[in-house]
């Protein structure tokens, strides 16, 4: 029971990455392939601030009084990891609307199928 | 620590500084031509100069780089490496002289491309000839198939075509599949590949082990053209006549064979190679190939080939002698490089000289041409009497050497072969000039005229080598016998 | 001072020569400013490796803050070697594009593709030279990005949706390197790759340093585009602009092949990784695999330059096959074949990017006659082709000797045999191209065709040249791989 309760943030985690993943694979639209790739790059940042917290502790701000304080370096190492996901996001959204000039679909079959013939 | 002579690398690359003239000339065909000669000249006088130091008893050698620890390419000329060059050398002189008549009498095209492709296989044969261990060996092995490739597709015929996928397809394949495995599992057991009297892998693994690397070697050795890895020798028949005399008497067999020897005697040793299960193996298959190669000759109307395929069977001979492993055989495998060389080299001029003068390619059209080109004819006589291995003519001395291997191996059966090869030889060689001189001439061939002037030339020398091989086969005998009896 | 500094140059000078060159704006100005960033890039990279040899491994904190708080950068035999031929690649690419992109993109998009080249080689560079886990992520996805965006300037529209594929591939394996090494900071508390190596041990056997392996490996498999991970190649390579294939043909691949080196050997170490994981049999199957059936592919490729993309995701099966062993030997083999591969699949793309100058093609088609109407360009290909089959003389043979070595030692000869027939396979392929270019007649328009331009020509000759070099004079490449493998497999002392 206490591994369930306990390690809810690892079942979130697991679960929008199992999620994000799914859609990037299963959905023929390249916006739903975008959004799902974001989806399980946000799981990522979820779990490793999640592993950052300690218990009790507070929030890594240099405060008087307080001595028992939360791991910054996730947090840190997120900023990093989110400010890549919105340049590749950038980039695959910019992708998508060149695509859509080219090919007048943003569906992969349709693309596929023009592929082929041409 | 060992002198560099320099003689060495200047040898094998005087034939690459002519190509390289040779495509500058490129359509002004006397000064090209003149360039050819000249380089064969003084490469076969600068041989010359070095056979002199190897009957001394010197073996001299030229390191050029070391690529992998431990295995350099380096030139070691010893007598059999020497033997080798002398007869690349003299031929090329003489397959020039010939080339220049045939060239210009069939009015070939790209002969720029010819000539310098020839060099450079020349070059690449003589680099084998001069190898000091069996990383170099392959090396020059594959420039060789790679340099021969536009010689046999020279015509440029979707024929043409085929002929060098089979070509480059089984010399490629057998070199890479069996040839640089068997050498790279020598290396990992001997932990060198230099030639060393003895054999290098002596006492390094069990006779099943070495058993298959001895496999490997002589299928891996494609041109050799051991069965059933021979096809590529008929289907080059597609090329000039000139590729086919060059190549197929001298430089591209010879190299495969002559790497059989020096496997034989310096890689896996003689001693330990009559002691292999493997080589009852081959002996079986090269049996086999040399009857087998000698019944289809017979049934070729080709004049090529029929021509191949009794190259094929005479390489099986030097084969036979590498496995036999004595000192008999070993010599007469060696010998027989030289007299097969010049004997066959005639067959082919010959081949060619009738195809110019008379356009002529196939046997059933040869009656009665032998009194419109009677030297041609004789010179195609003197050849294959060479080749049955009959007195006046060298290729006696060869066939006694291999006959006496086969005694002093205990093999009575190979010793048939030889004989029952021998008769076969008779059955598809002398039919050839029989009918030419006394069948009757054809309507159309009434005004056929000799061969080209340089054609003859050439003819004639190689003819009148195999005479004197006969008479002083002295020089040759102890090349052979210094490689051979330490 | 500059000596002190070397390791982190070698990232900022083109990382900066980024937005400086954006700054400059006009095509003329900036490929100028470009290859003289690049050019200090390999001098920066020649120093670091003459470094290394010299004093051993170098230890750069950056900013002074030292590790294993810091950033470190951490300079071995095993990285200044791959950052060498990195920038130097960069280098002669980067000359040669100062004719090709003129030619293959629209005005207004040069500026930004040599912007783009410049970031791609900072992140490679900074991949290289880091000592921290996480900034290999981060610099691996900054060289990612700008791959992404130069492939996607590609003239065909197809280069879209294949930038699109490999932007998709490319994140998911890049997320899967960024969950291992989160696993494994929450085991460890350390991202710096020393510190990981010494406390990786006492947490080992633990469910999340298994998990944490397996993410990194795939995610870094992604990327090296090992068999069956390397659906984004083909099309990358085949749609991108010459440049951009000949530059990440023979960088990306090689720099994730490196990033697998490291973390297996020097963070978790030869014995977990071989050992306690399976990696070494499943990289072995995936590797012949490799080597086998991708080549096979190549040979029915009416796109050539998909043919040789083909036969790049066959290479790597090489480079794996020798690491798979996890032994010295196997070690040195794949580290000398990404060095040569990397300079004979460099040539080879070059010469692809010469005949579309003058073709705009790179379809069969375009092939008949070439021998005649662009001889050099030609002959190029031919000696990389025979590079990539293994003929000796050429840098390829013997990468594929010391592999076949290691096989043996192993006692594994049927992978020798494999390594073997890849070879064959790729004579096949080569020989579709020469049998087109010197046994056919070029078409009507085709025979008007003049050989490539000299700016061209001249870095295609001299990479091709420089794969015949290294198959003759091997000091440098063996000598430096057989030590950088010992350093990798040694680990961290």
């Amino acid at each position: 029971m206490s591994t369930i309760l306990g390690l809810y943030n690892y079942w979130i985690v697991v679960l929008l990455m199992m999620t994000g993943f799914y859609i990037v694979i299963a959905h023929g639209n390249l916006i739903k392939k975008v959004i799902g790739l974001n989806i399980f790059q946000t799981s990522v940042i979820i779990m490793y601030i999640s592993m950052g917290k300690v218990r009790d502790g507070a929030p890594p701000i240099l405060t008087e009084g307080v001595t028992l304080f939360s791991n910054p370096l996730p947090h840190v190492l997120m900023l990093t990891a989110i400010v890549v996901g919105v340049a590749t996001t950038a980039l695959a959204l910019s992708l998508v609307v060149r695509i859509n000039e080219a090919y007048g679909s943003i569906e992969e079959e349709d693309i596929h199928t023009q592929e082929k013939s041409s | 620590m060992m002198e560099q002579h320099v003689l060495l690398p200047l040898i094998v690359a005087l034939p690459l500084l002519a190509a390289v003239l040779i495509r500058v000339i490129g359509d002004r065909p006397n000064p090209r031509e003149a360039v050819t000669l000249v380089t064969a000249t003084i490469v076969l006088a600068l041989l010359g100069l070095l056979a002199g130091d190897i009957y001394r008893g010197e073996q001299p050698s030229f390191t050029f780089a070391e690529p992998v620890p431990g295995l350099p390419i380096r030139f070691q000329v010893e007598p059999l490496g020497m033997l080798f060059a002398l007869v690349a050398g003299s031929l090329w002189l003489v397959t020039s002289i010939y080339a220049i008549g045939y060239m210009r009498g069939h009015h070939e095209q790209n002969q720029t491309r010819f000539f310098m492709c020839f060099a450079i296989a020349i070059a690449a044969t003589l680099a084998v000839s001069f190898s000091g261990n069996l990383f170099t060996l392959f090396v020059f092995y594959e420039v060789l198939t790679l340099s021969t490739y536009p010689l046999v597709t020279h015509a440029g015929t979707p024929e043409a075509k085929r002929a060098g996928r089979v070509y480059l397809g089984i010399l490629l394949g057998t070199s890479i599949g069996f040839f640089l495995f068997a050498i790279l599992w020598s290396w990992f057991l001997a932990g060198t590949l230099d030639f060393l009297p003895g054999g290098i892998l002596a006492g390094t693994g069990d006779s099943f082990l070495l058993s298959i690397i001895l496999l490997l070697f002589f299928f891996g050795v494609g041109k050799a053209a051991l069965m059933p890895f021979h096809r590529w020798l008929p289907a080059a028949m597609v090329a000039p006549t000139p590729v086919s005399a060059l190549l197929h008497a001298v430089a591209v067999v010879k190299a495969g064979v002559f790497s059989l020897l020096k496997v034989s005697l310096y890689i896996v040793g003689p001693e330990t190679l009559m002691a292999l299960p493997g080589r009852q193996i081959l002996l079986i298959v090269v049996a086999i190939s040399i009857l087998l190669a000698s019944l289809i000759a017979m049934r070729q109307d080709n004049l090529k080939k029929r021509l191949a395929y009794s190259t094929i069977s005479q390489l099986g001979y030097i084969t036979l002698g590498a496995l036999l492993a004595t000192s008999a055989g070993l010599i007469g495998g060696s010998l027989h490089i030289v007299m097969h060389a010049f004997a066959k080299i005639t067959l082919f001029f010959a081949a060619g000289a009738i195809l110019v003068a008379a356009h002529k390619s196939e046997i059933s059209q040869l009656d009665g041409l032998g009194r419109r080109m009677p030297l041609t004819f004789i010179a195609f006589t003197v050849g294959a009497v060479s080749i049955i291995g009959l007195p006046p003519f060298g290729g006696m001395w060869s066939k006694w050497y291999l006959a006496l291997g086969t005694l002093e191996a205990g093999e009575l059966l190979l010793l048939a072969t030889l004989m029952v090869s021998s008769l076969l030889n008779i059955a598809y060689l002398m039919p050839i000039p029989l009918r030419a001189f006394l069948g009757k001439t054809a309507e159309e061939d009434r005004h056929v005229g000799e061969a080209p002037l340089p054609c003859l030339i050439a003819m004639g020398v190689t003819s009148l080598a195999c005479l004197l091989l006969f008479f002083f086969p002295q020089p040759w005998y102890q090349l052979a016998s210094m490689a051979v009896l330490p | 001072m500059i000596s002190a500094n070397l390791p982190a140059l070698q990232v900022i000078i083109p990382l900066l020569a980024a937005p400086l060159a954006f700054l400059l704006r006009k095509p003329r100005l900036v490929w100028p400013f470009a290859l003289l960033a690049t050019i200090l890039t390999v001098l920066t990279s020649i120093g670091l490796l003459q470094q290394v040899l010299d004093e051993g491994v170098i230890s750069y904190a950056m900013g002074g803050w030292s590790p294993p708080w810091g950033i470190e950068y951490r300079v071995d035999a095993a990285n200044a070697y791959v950052a060498l031929i990195v920038s130097a690649m960069g280098a002669i690419v980067m000359f040669y594009a100062g004719t090709s992109i003129r030619h293959e993109l629209p005005e207004h998009k040069q500026t930004l593709f040599h912007v783009a080249y410049l970031l791609c080689l900072a992140g490679l560079l900074g991949i290289t030279v880091t000592g921290d886990a996480f900034n290999v992520f981060v610099f691996l996805e900054v060289s990612s990005l700008s791959t992404y965006i130069m492939v996607s300037l590609g003239a065909n529209r197809r280069a879209l949706t294949a930038t699109f594929q490999y932007l998709i591939m490319g994140t998911l394996g890049a997320t899967f390197i960024l969950i291992g090494v989160g696993l494994m900071y929450v085991m460890t508390g350390t991202l710096n790759m020393v510190d990981l190596a010494q406390r990786l041990p006492e947490v080992a056997d633990s469910r999340t340093i298994y998990s944490a392996f397996a993410f990194v490996t795939v995610g870094v498999c992604l990327k090296l585009a090992l068999f069956p991970l390397h659906g984004w190649l083909p099309n990358a390579y085949a749609y991108a602009p010459s440049v951009a294939t000949a530059f990440v043909a023979s960088t990306a691949t090689k720099v994730a092949i490196y990033v697998l080196l490291r973390f297996v050997l020097t963070i978790f170490g030869v014995t977990f990784s071989f050992n306690t994981m399976p990696l070494g049999y499943i990289l072995m199957v995936l590797a012949v695999i490799a080597i086998l059936i991708p080549s096979t592919v190549a040979i029915y490729q009416s796109n050539v330059k998909r043919l040789f993309a083909y036969s790049s995701v066959g290479q790597v099966g090489y480079i794996i096959l020798g690491i798979s062993f996890g032994t010295v030997l196997g070690v040195s083999a794949g580290l000398l074949h990404i060095f040569n591969h990397a300079l004979t699949k460099g040539a080879l793309f070059l010469a692809l990017g010469c005949l579309y100058y003058r073709t705009g093609s790179v379809h069969l088609d375009a092939f008949r006659g070439l021998g005649k109407t662009m001889p050099w360009t030609m002959a190029a290909i031919v000696v990389g082709g025979l590079g990539l089959v293994g003929v000796p003389l050429t840098a390829g043979f013997i990468s594929k000797w010391y592999l076949v070595m290691a096989a043996l030692e192993q006692g594994y000869w049927p992978l020798a045999a494999v390594a073997l027939a890849g070879s064959l396979l790729a004579a096949i392929y080569l020989w579709k191209l020469v049998e087109l270019a010197y046994f056919q007649q070029p078409d009507s328009d085709a025979a008007q065709i003049r050989e490539a331009p000299l700016s061209l020509l001249v870095p295609t000759l001299l990479v091709t040249a420089s794969t015949i070099y290294f198959g003759i004079n091997t000091d440098l490449t063996v000598g430096v791989a057989t030590v950088a493998a010992e350093t990798l497999i040694g680990g961290v002392r």
